[in-house]
C-alpha cells in the first residue's frame, strides 16, 4: 500500500480555462488590406482612448520606417493606418512595450 | 452523447472503476501526449488550436513517417493512393477521413506503447514483457505498468475510447488566378460541405478577414478581389475552422452551426456541447482605391 495513486482526484468538470467571457471586450484588431500591386495597408483598430494615438503613430513610423496616418471613423473611432504589412511589427511592438497583452491583440488577414 | 451514456460505455470495458480513475492521467505518462497536455494547460487556447489545425493540414506529410510503422492491410491500401497524391495535396474523401482517424489512432497507440523502440517485434515483446513482469513476481506493480495494462486492454476491447485526439482533416483550398487582380477559390462548396457550414457564412468570414470583396461564379467558386495564394487562404480557413467549426470541449470537427435570435451557436455532434460564437465583423475598411476612381465607380 505504498502508492495509492488511484486516490488522487481529477475533476473532469473543472474549467478548461478557454472561455474568458470577462475579457471578450477590449480586443484590438490588426488588419491588412491589399492595395494595387503588391502593396498593402495595415490598420490598427480598437485602441483605448487613454493612449495618445498621435504619439503611438509617431513611434510606429519611426520604428517600422514607414508612413502612416490616423483616420477618424464614425463608428470605430480613431484608427491608425500604416503603409505595408506591419502586422507582426505592431503586435510585437505593443507586446514588447507592455502596452497590450498578446491575448488581447487579434491579428486578421492572410 | 450524454454523460450517462459515456459512463455506461466505459463500464463495458473489462476494467474496474479504480483503474478507470486513472484514465485522464494516462495522458501525462507518455511523452507526446504530455506535450499536448502542456499546451492545453499553459499555452493560450488559440495557439493550441492553431497547432491542431496545423496538424490537420499537414496530415499528408506526417503520413510518410508513419507509414514505416506496422500496418494492417487496410492501412496499406489507404496509404498508397495517398502517397501518390501527395503532389497535388488534395483528396481525402469522407470515407478516407474516417479511415485516417482509425489509422492515426492505431499509430498513436503503437507510438505510446513502444515509446522509443522502432521495430514491431521489440514493441510486442516489451509490451507483453512489461505487462507480465509484476504479475509473476512479488513486487508491487508500478503506476506506469498499470497504465500500460489499462490502455492495452482498453484498446483491445473498445479502441474508440482510447482517448487520442482525432485529427480534423480538410482538403486544401484550390486557388486559381483570374487575370491579374482576381483569385478564384474553386473548391469552396466542397470545403463548406465538409465543414457543414453554409457557404455564405464562410464567404462572409473570408471577406471580413481578407478585407476585400468578391462574388460567386457559376460553379459555386468564389471570386475574390486581390491576389491571394493558396497558403494565405489556407491560413484564413484554418482560423475559420478554429473559431467556428471545432468544438470547444472535445475539439471534434463534427459540429453544426445554428442561428437563434441573431446569435450563432455551434453544437457538437459528438459530445453535444453548445457554445456561442461571435458574429463576423468586418471592422475598419481602409480606402484602397483612388478617390477619383471610387467617385467615378459610384457615379
Amino acid at each position: 500500500m505504498s502508492n495509492l495513486q488511484n486516490l488522487k482526484t481529477y475533476d473532469p468538470f473543472a474549467d478548461t480555462g478557454e472561455t474568458d467571457a470577462v475579457e471578450s471586450q477590449g480586443y484590438i484588431h490588426i488588419r491588412i488590406q491589399q492595395r494595387n500591386g503588391r502593396k498593402t495597408i495595415t490598420s490598427l483598430q480598437g485602441l483605448p482612448e487613454e493612449f495618445d494615438q498621435k504619439r503611438l503613430l509617431k513611434a510606429f513610423k519611426k520604428v517600422f520606417a514607414c508612413n502612416g496616418t490616423i483616420v477618424d471613423d464614425e463608428d470605430l473611432g480613431q484608427v491608425i493606418q500604416l503603409q505595408g504589412d506591419q502586422r507582426t511589427n505592431i503586435r510585437d511592438f505593443l507586446v514588447d512595450e507592455k502596452i497590450y497583452k498578446k491575448e488581447m491583440i487579434k491579428v486578421h488577414g492572410f | 452523447m450524454s454523460d450517462a451514456e459515456i459512463s455506461a460505455k466505459l463500464e463495458n470495458t473489462s476494467l474496474n472503476d479504480d483503474e478507470f480513475a486513472d484514465f485522464p492521467k494516462k495522458k501525462k505518462s507518455t511523452k507526446k501526449v504530455l506535450f499536448e497536455d502542456d499546451l492545453d494547460s499553459e499555452a493560450k487556447p488559440k495557439d493550441e488550436a492553431n497547432e491542431f489545425e496545423d496538424d490537420a493540414f499537414s496530415e499528408l506529410k506526417k503520413k510518410k513517417k508513419k507509414s514505416k510503422k506496422p500496418k494492417t492491410f487496410e492501412d496499406e491500401l489507404e496509404d498508397k493512393p495517398a502517397e501518390t497524391e501527395e503532389v497535388d495535396e488534395s483528396f481525402l474523401d469522407l470515407s478516407s477521413i474516417k479511415k485516417k482517424k482509425k489509422k492515426s489512432k492505431k499509430n498513436m497507440a503503437a507510438f505510446e506503447a513502444e515509446l522509443e523502440e522502432n521495430s514491431t517485434e521489440k514493441e510486442a515483446n516489451s509490451e507483453s514483457a512489461s505487462r507480465d513482469v509484476w504479475r509473476d513476481s512479488d513486487r508491487d506493480y508500478t503506476y506506469v505498468e498499470l497504465l500500460d495494462r489499462f490502455y492495452s486492454i482498453l484498446r483491445e476491447n473498445n479502441p474508440e475510447l482510447a482517448g487520442e485526439k482525432r485529427k480534423y482533416t480538410i482538403v486544401p483550398p484550390q486557388i486559381v488566378r483570374d487575370g491579374n487582380k482576381k483569385s478564384i477559390f474553386v473548391n469552396l462548396p466542397d470545403i463548406c460541405k465538409r465543414m457543414h457550414r453554409p457557404p455564405e457564412h464562410v464567404i462572409q468570414y473570408l471577406f471580413a478577414e481578407l478585407g476585400t470583396s468578391g462574388s460567386v461564379d457559376g460553379n459555386g467558386g468564389l471570386v475574390i478581389k486581390g491576389r491571394f495564394q493558396q497558403k494565405q487562404i489556407e491560413n484564413v480557413l484554418r482560423r475559420y475552422i478554429m473559431e467556428y467549426v471545432t468544438c470547444g470541449t472535445c475539439r471534434s470537427g463534427e459540429t453544426i452551426l445554428t442561428k437563434e435570435n441573431r446569435l450563432y451557436f455551434v453544437q457538437c455532434e459528438s459530445c453535444g456541447s453548445i457554445r456561442s460564437v461571435a458574429p463576423i465583423k468586418t471592422g475598419f475598411q481602409a480606402q484602397t482605391v483612388k478617390r477619383s476612381v471610387a467617385r467615378r465607380a459610384v457615379a
